[in-house]
């Protein structure tokens, strides 16, 4: 008897199950990843909707409600009235527009505006060229060496028929790539020498290389540009003087020189003991042993660190703002200073913001790809 | 048998006589060590040389004695009584100590808006951990200067104080900054703030006890009433024995601008708002990259155990992402206090803007940057040196 009630319960039971849910499509991804219980269906939706708020908000202010040029008188005084009456309600993208070039070039003569746009080409040309792994070998150094040579001689001119441009009148994009660009060239070797020092065995050389590295990492990087620009002009001898880019330049490089200093030591620690130890039981010399055997390895070990350490640097050359330096953040903000474009400083920052973005996203992107490329080869 | 009883590893290389040869490997090491100081020497001392010339044919004075003379530069917000009639040494004061001011509150608030981040970076919900990761990649790829610029335009692009936002009732924000509702303080509120860090410190004390009584008969002991009891209820109850005052203190319009409550500057909020999300974003990343640190067997093992998920995460996960997460986090609060410094771009008067405003006033550059370096020194170093306390104390002990 049992048997037979048995036999007739899961009968029962399995005639009255429903239907599975659905585990594939749009509506099971959903409900996996944005309705998984109350709580996340509380946040989706607040997210939501804050989301979809500020979009609309922002599309009406930046494209719908947006200002893209105004009359302009013929002394070059632009009327700014009816950007002024959608101030809050549209953006006034012809501060823009009309500054563009101030903005990106700075002072530099208009005419020969094509010369730092090239040069900013070539700059972009040689990130690409060094990221890629292809050209990872000692050519790459004369790669550089001939490049900032041509970008020297595009910039200044006065050789090959190009007019004399002096230094006080670039500014812009250039000034910043520059900075960056040139304050690597020269923080890196830098920096690799000092890693070296820093780990080395002779108390004397140790013990400076920890000082430089911990002095500067101690203070922000202002005070050292202001050093730059007020202590520096005392400490040379009377009669010589150096410009107030390449002072900048200078404290940009020690300032990068210590922080990158500690990447690559990071690296040579990570590096076994047994490659120091196999190296010197070959019988290489000090030198060799760092050039052929540790530092190609230890290099590598820390290039995701360096490009982020890189990322860093190349954004805080915006701080040569303070000193007065026509980069291209201080020309964004020269360019509002004109009575009539007052007042828009955000659109212009915006824009500003989006030509830093650019550079920064692409070499994070960039950063983030490598990393997991170095580790394929490590992962067994 | 045993190598620590072998009496050649016991023995030493017999010290061999230092040879004036380039062939011996010690010589060299001196000979270059004594190139590379004694360059170095040499360009300070040439440095050092130019400038004393340079001070002496410029007639510019040195020395420490500018601190005690009259300063004559106004101050817009101070902890401390100041006016300009006071001296350089007490504008510096000011200086440092609004420093400190910006960056502790910044320290505290990015720390808590970067650990929700981090958290909501590993949520399961897509939309919270795309806007977080959004967030993220945003703040850290626009240089912190730009950042501050464009809040600073956009606090100042808001509307007077007679059109204010007024988002929450008492709340103002105008062009002239923020205004935030409080009370009257009286030695009650007083009192009652110390009888909370005496109930902060009472809190530690009962944690420890607890701590030990559970490591001798087994029983947990749940610490939070006791928390709760010392560091909210004692200085409610000190405070209503000394007649619970509490006169509110709400910003109103009076004439062209607020009167009464607590006056944020346009300046000070840009600077904090901007030092803020930028770090926070620094922040998020860390705390992301310790969570994921900690192997998910840690995890499992820790629900076979039976433990529910909030003590999981307190008592096994967090501990040992503390570890991945604490040294990281020392240099991002650094980071802060250094990035403070960008407050002279604009123009919260920090130390960095005061001692620039010292030394163009007085020409003593060198004195003035120096006064810069030290400040910040000394602050980074206590930073680290309570940090490496801190990561010390939660370290791995290994065998």
């Amino acid at each position: 008897m049992s048997d037979i009630t048995a036999g007739t319960t899961l009968h029962s039971s399995s005639a009255a199950r429903s239907a599975p849910v659905n585990l594939v499509g749009p509506m099971a991804w959903a409900r996996a990843n944005l309705f998984a219980n109350w709580w996340s269906t509380a946040i989706t939706l607040a997210l939501g909707y804050l989301f979809i708020r500020f979009a609309v908000s922002f599309v009406d202010w930046a494209f719908i409600n947006a200002i893209w040029s105004v009359p302009v008188s013929p002394q070059g005084v632009a009327n700014t009235e009816a950007c002024r009456e959608a101030k809050g309600v549209g953006a006034c993208w012809a501060v823009i527009t009309e500054k563009h070039r101030f903005i990106l070039f700075g002072t530099y003569p208009y005419d020969e505006h094509w010369r730092p746009l090239l040069v900013c080409f070539l700059f972009v040309g040689l990130y690409i060229v060094s990221a890629m792994r292809r050209f990872w070998r000692w050519e790459l150094a004369l790669i550089w060496v001939a490049v900032l040579t041509a970008i020297g001689v595009l910039m200044w001119g006065g050789v090959f028929g190009l007019t004399y441009v002096p230094q006080e009148r670039w500014g812009g994009l250039p000034i910043t790539l520059i900075l960056a660009t040139f304050g690597l060239a020269f923080a890196f070797p830098l920096a690799i020498l000092v890693a070296l020092g820093r780990r080395s065995s002779l108390p004397a050389i140790k013990a400076l290389c920890v000082l430089y590295v911990e002095l500067i990492r101690g203070v922000p990087l202002i005070s050292l540009l202001f050093m730059a620009s007020v202590m520096f002009p005392l400490f040379l001898p009377e009669g010589m003087n150096i410009d107030k880019l390449l002072r900048a330049q200078i404290a940009i490089i020690l300032f990068a020189g210590a922080y990158l200093a500690e990447v690559v030591r990071a690296g040579l620690q990570a590096l076994p003991k047994g490659q120091y130890e196999a190296a010197d039981a070959l019988g290489l010399s000090y030198w060799k042993k760092t050039g052929l055997i540790i530092l190609p390895q230890a290099l590598r070990l820390v290039i995701p660190p360096l490009v982020n350490t890189f990322i860093g640097f190349f954004k805080d050359t915006s701080l040569v703002l303070i000193i007065g330096i026509f980069d291209l953040l201080t020309a964004g903000k020269t360019a509002i200073i004109e009575p009539s474009w007052q007042g828009f400083g955000v659109e212009v920052y915006i824009a500003l913001g989006l030509i830093y973005f650019i550079f920064c996203y692409a070499m994070s992107k960039y950063s983030a790809g490598l990393e997991t490329e170095l580790n394929k080869g490590r992962r067994r | 048998m045993s190598g620590a009883t072998d009496p050649r590893l016991l023995r030493k290389a017999p010290p061999r006589p230092l040879r004036l040869s380039w062939a011996d490997e010690r010589f060299r090491n001196i000979v270059w060590q004594v190139l590379v100081v004694g360059g170095v020497v040499g360009i300070i001392y040439w440095l050092w040389s130019n400038t004393t010339y340079n001070l002496e044919v410029r007639r510019i004075a040195t020395g420490w004695d500018f601190l005690w003379r009259e300063a004559g530069l106004p101050i817009g917000e101070s902890l401390i009584e100041y006016d300009p009639s006071m001296s350089y040494f007490r504008a510096l004061q000011v200086g440092v100590l609004n420093t400190l001011k910006v960056a502790l509150i910044g320290i505290v608030l990015a720390t808590i808006l970067g650990t929700l981040l981090g958290i909501a970076r590993l949520s399961k919900n897509w939309m919270l951990n795309k806007f977080a990761a959004a967030y993220v990649e945003i703040v850290r790829d626009l240089p912190l200067l730009l950042q501050l610029l464009f809040w600073y335009a956009l606090l100042q692009g808001l509307p007077g104080p007679r059109q204010a936002l007024n988002p929450i009732d008492g709340v103002f924000l105008s062009n002239r900054g923020l205004k935030l509702p409080f009370f009257v303080w009286e030695s009650a509120h007083s009192w009652a703030l110390l009888t909370a860090v005496a109930g902060v410190v009472a809190t530690v004390l009962y944690r420890r006890w607890a701590r030990a009584a559970q490591a001798r008969d087994g029983q947990a002991r749940a610490v939070w009433p006791a928390a709760l009891a010392f560091i909210i209820g004692a200085p409610i109850a000190v405070w209503a024995a000394m007649g619970a005052p509490f006169t509110p203190d709400v910003p109103a319009l009076r004439g062209f601008n607020f009167r009464g409550g607590i006056d944020v500057s346009p300046e000070f909020f840009a600077l904090l708002l901007g030092l803020t999300l930028y770090t926070a974003g620094f922040i998020a990343e860390i705390v992301r990259a310790g969570i994921q640190a900690v192997n998910q067997g840690q995890w499992e093992a820790a629900e076979a155990l039976g433990l529910p998920r909030g003590r999981v995460m307190s008592l096994i996960v967090l501990p040992q992402a503390m570890r991945v997460i604490i040294p990281p986090m020392t240099s991002q609060f650094l980071n802060i206090t250094k990035n403070s410094s960008l407050a002279v771009a604009i123009g919260y008067q920090d130390i960095v803007s005061i001692a620039n405003t010292t030394l163009n006033q007085t020409g003593q550059a060198i004195e003035g940057i120096a006064i810069i370096m030290l400040v910040y020194l000394t602050i980074s170093l206590s930073i680290s040196l309570f940090m490496n306390w801190y990561n010390k104390r939660i370290a791995l002990v290994e065998r």
